[in-house]
């Protein structure tokens, strides 16, 4: 595993890059942990509570531990009526866990989303940043014990 | 009869987006050569004559803007906006898939017309894959010499839908949460670090190549005569084709839902569209035969915003769509103003009780305030859109509201 130090070094060059650091880190570590954010302030010159302020702004990044496959559910209108309000349910059975709660073994993690510009084949979900199309409650297992 | 008209993706799945040379092969990078050529103040001209304007929403002239940046600043900035986050909306992905070169040409272009050597793409969070094709794309670009010493940067968003307001995303770009300013001052004064930036959407810069190239009265004499050129609009919801289609800007709806969209799906009858993404007004079919144009689409209480055509079928409960759209304001809201901050809560919270059928006349009515007043007092077009698609159902479809009550 890089080293955080290492990660956000890679950043500071960018002015304002703290955000691109906070990306940079969540790839590695899938959120973006205590003491790397504190690291990120001190390059970026702002303070804890600047760096904190901006990490909890954004939906996409995360100061909480999360599963290795994060799966997030689009909930935006045109998913809404082609039905993703049965495939959120048929996730939460299958994994046995409730929006916003990881699975004992660390593997996954449910999150409601917006659109993600996929709407030519709703309802959409990712896996880790990955789009899955026209997903229905049925091909839900399929979909999830692919993630190995 | 309505047929697409493809101009920006004319060569779509005929050339490798990353490619300059690909990108060259079919005409790319001539309306730089020209812009080039070209007078500062003369260039700006042709884009205003061209009668382009914006693609993002806002439907501002395009060489207008760009008129306001003080020539003497030393520095500048050229921002594209691809922060698409407007539900059903999925076209600025689209042309980077297709035609990523044309994007950075037109950013050199604009670069060239405010003496700019540095821009930034803005590219939303949920696409990493789009990321990196662009900076393929820049690669390719800055080694077949094309752009010259414009120098383009990518920065990725990070999953908030205020961002696509053009002075939050630049103070995104700086690093901060990405809240809205107050304007004035414009960004084209006032922007990124403080310096003279212009903000535009990726469509509205795609455009530019072949404005160039061709010649503005070319462009002019595309579609509507007040907003000329083509659009892409994608089609979501009850419809056959969820698809895209480049159009000119003066088919009308009808003939984009029934024509080329193949009409609602499984044969069931309309009910609704709502134009312009998740923001917009919900129009009943009375109102079809409306060109898409901007100010047509003004005409008639609705906004052409990104394009986006969100069709229902007559079974659709439009109380529990909206509801659910009403979530979506909620969420975000960014806090920073009073009247949407509460004002979304508000509204989420009403629209929950009356979709749930514990709703009043009087709930209607309050709607209907809280709508007026957020219009009138939020800080940014989120708030000030977020009561829209509320207002519209009441005006067009109260009959569906009332059987909830
Ligand atoms: C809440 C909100 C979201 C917006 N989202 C976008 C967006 O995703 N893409 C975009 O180009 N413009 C968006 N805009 C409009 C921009 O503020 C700005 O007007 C636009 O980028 C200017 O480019 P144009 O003149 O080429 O349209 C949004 C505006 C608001 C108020
Ligand atoms: S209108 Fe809403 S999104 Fe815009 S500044 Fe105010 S609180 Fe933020
Ligand atoms: S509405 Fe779900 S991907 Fe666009």
């Amino acid at each position: 595993m890089a080293n955080y130090k290492d990660i956000i070094n890679s950043c500071r060059e960018k002015r304002g890059g703290i955000i691109e650091a906070f990306h940079a880190l969540q790839a590695e570590y899938n959120y973006i942990p205590q003491d790397a954010l504190v690291e990120a302030a001190r390059v970026f010159g702002v303070s804890e509570a600047q760096a904190y302020g901006v990490a909890t702004f954004y939906s996409y990044l995360s100061v909480e531990n999360r599963g290795k496959y994060i799966i997030r559910m689009c909930e935006s209108a045109p998913c809404h009526v082609a039905g993703a309000d049965a495939v959120i349910r048929a996730i939460e059975n299958y994994l046995d866990i409730k929006v916003g709660e990881t699975t004992a073994d660390g593997k996954f993690t449910i999150e409601l989303c917006e659109c993600i510009g996929q709407c030519q084949a709703t309802p959409v979900i990712t896996i880790n940043s990955q789009p899955v199309f026209n997903v229905t409650p049925e091909k839900v297992p399929e979909i999830l014990d692919a993630c190995k | 009869m309505a047929e697409e008209l493809r101009v920006l993706l004319q060569y779509a799945d005929q050339i490798n987006p990353e490619s300059a040379d690909d990108y060259v092969k079919v005409g790319g990078y001539k309306g730089l050569e020209k812009a080039r050529s070209m007078d500062r103040k003369a260039l700006i001209d042709e884009v205003k004559k061209s009668g382009l304007r914006g693609r993002g929403g806002a439907g501002f002239n395009a060489g207008m803007k760009w008129s306001f940046v003080p020539q003497d600043a030393p520095i500048k900035y050229v921002v594209c906006n691809l922060d698409e986050g407007e539900p059903g909306t999925y076209k600025d992905r689209i042309i980077c898939e297709k035609n990523a070169q044309a994007l950075l040409e037109g950013m050199a272009i604009c670069g060239t017309a405010i003496s700019s050597k540095q821009g930034y793409i803005y590219c939303r969070g949920e696409y990493p894959f789009v990321v990196e094709l662009l900076k393929n794309a820049i690669k390719s670009a800055k080694a077949s010499g094309a752009l010259g010493d414009f120098d383009i940067e990518v920065r990725m968003g990070a999953g908030a839908y205020v961002c696509g307001e053009e002075t939050a995303l630049i103070e995104s770009i700086e690093g901060h949460r990405g809240e809205p300013r107050f304007k004035p001052p414009f960004p084209g004064v006032e922007g990124l670090w403080a310096a003279p930036t212009v903000v535009n959407n990726v469509e509205t810069f795609a455009c530019l190549p072949n404005i160039l190239a061709n010649g503005a009265e070319w462009f002019a004499g595309i579609g509507a005569t007040r907003y000329p050129g083509t659009k892409i609009v994608t089609l979501t919801g009850d419809i056959e084709n969820a698809t895209y289609f480049e159009v000119p800007t003066n088919v009308t709806l009808r003939d984009v839902i029934f024509t080329l969209g193949g009409g609602v799906k499984n044969g069931k009858k309309f009910k609704a569209v709502q134009v312009g993404g998740t923001s917009g007004a919900f129009i009943p079919e009375q109102n079809l035969d409306t060109q898409i144009d901007f100010d047509s689409m003004g005409s008639i209480g609705a906004a052409l915003g990104s394009g986006a055509v969100f069709v229902l079928d007559e079974t659709r409960d439009i109380v529990d769509v909206v509801t659910r759209i009403s979530k979506f304001f909620e969420h975000e809201s960014c806090g920073k103003c009073n009247p949407c901050r509460e004002g979304t809560f508000r509204l989420r919270e009403i629209m929950e009780k009356v979709n749930a059928g514990r709703g009043t006349t009087q709930d209607m009515d309050n709607l209907l305030l809280l709508s007026k007043v957020m219009q009138k007092a939020a800080l940014c077009g989120l708030g000030q859109a977020a009561p829209i698609p509320i207002e519209s159902t009441i005006k067009h479809f109260r009959y569906e509201y009332l059987r909830k009550i």
